[in-house]
């Protein structure tokens, strides 16, 4: 069932990333693949996760904030960055 | 001594985890991780190996948050035992019991084969049955085993003698060849390798029989 759209009129985008100095095989994986494919000077490519939620109106920064301390990212090996919409 | 075993939807260690244990002489409950409790007078918890809620989001974080674990974390801290294996010690990791973390492969392939491994330590109740230095043959089996963590936190574990297993020969990228580790006081381990996949000479090879005979003879003298 879709969400009732009057409960759900804040939306929150979490963008998740492995912290700088931590290897991205994956990242590096997709920076060989576009070598591979003739794209030349791609120096670097990080890969992380965007995570989309759909929120109750008045949820505040500081709820998302502890979403992602708590579940949503692991702070030993990544960052995050909350955007509200 | 009596052992519990947590089953998470998508653990598949966890019968021949409970197998190992018994072979050793534990008495073995199964606990399911909407369990809010761990049965009484438990000593050990046995944390499989799998790929708990399908590996979703990051392995062993939703399993960390589960109700179950709360009650683990708790049992740790009260100083009870708890052994981690493969998905189990990353759930470890995510719960904050133990350092670190479990990134992708370097490689980024799945291994699955048996590799050498160096003891680390033998001051524990997982390794007093094995030498410091003496090399075994444990299976591994993961896609996310490469151990990372801060300097400071693997110049501690050093220090500590809390590596309690290394790679001979690094299969997936982990800081300092590093295979399991011990919490300070040294009654959480977690390590990626599958010791239960060596208890039986069915298994192909017993190096891992060791840790649940140590293991169950500590906990009945205790």
């Amino acid at each position: 069932m879709l969400p009732d759209k009057s409960e759900t009129i804040m939306k929150a985008r979490v963008h998740v990333m492995l912290k700088d100095g931590v290897l991205d095989p994956q990242g590096e994986a997709v920076r060989h693949a576009l070598g591979g494919l003739g794209f030349g000077g791609v120096e670097k490519v990080r890969q992380g996760k965007v995570i989309e939620l759909d929120l109750a109106d008045g949820t505040s920064e500081d709820t998302v904030r502890e979403m992602c301390e708590k579940l949503l990212a692991n702070t030993v090996i990544e960052s995050y960055r909350i955007e509200l919409s | 001594m009596r052992a519990a075993v947590v089953v998470f939807p998508g653990s598949n260690c966890d019968r021949d985890l409970a197998m190992a244990f018994r072979e050793a002489g534990c008495q073995v409950e199964m606990v399911w991780h909407k369990d809010t409790t761990l049965p009484s007078g438990i000593d050990i918890v046995g944390i499989p190996g799998g790929f708990s809620f399908g590996d979703y989001l990051r392995c062993g974080a939703i399993a960390a948050n589960s109700p179950i674990c709360a009650e683990v974390k708790a049992h740790a801290e009260r100083g009870g035992f708890v052994l981690g294996i493969c998905n189990g010690f990353q759930v470890l990791t995510e719960t904050g019991l133990l350092p670190g973390a479990l990134l992708r492969n370097a490689g980024l392939k799945f291994i699955c084969r048996t590799v050498p491994l160096t003891v680390g330590t033998s001051d524990s109740v997982y390794t007093s049955g094995y030498q410091v230095g003496q090399q075994i043959d444990i299976p591994i089996a993961h896609h996310d085993g490469n151990y990372i963590a801060s300097d400071d936190v693997v110049a501690q574990l050093t220090a500590e003698d809390r590596i309690a297993f290394r790679y001979a020969e690094n299969p997936n990228g982990s800081t300092a060849d590093i295979a399991g580790i011990l919490s300070g006081n040294r009654r959480v381990l977690g390590m990626m390798p599958h010791p239960e996949r060596a208890a039986d000479a069915k298994h192909g090879g017993t190096d891992g029989k060791a840790m649940f005979a140590s293991i169950a003879s500590a906990l009945a003298a205790a």
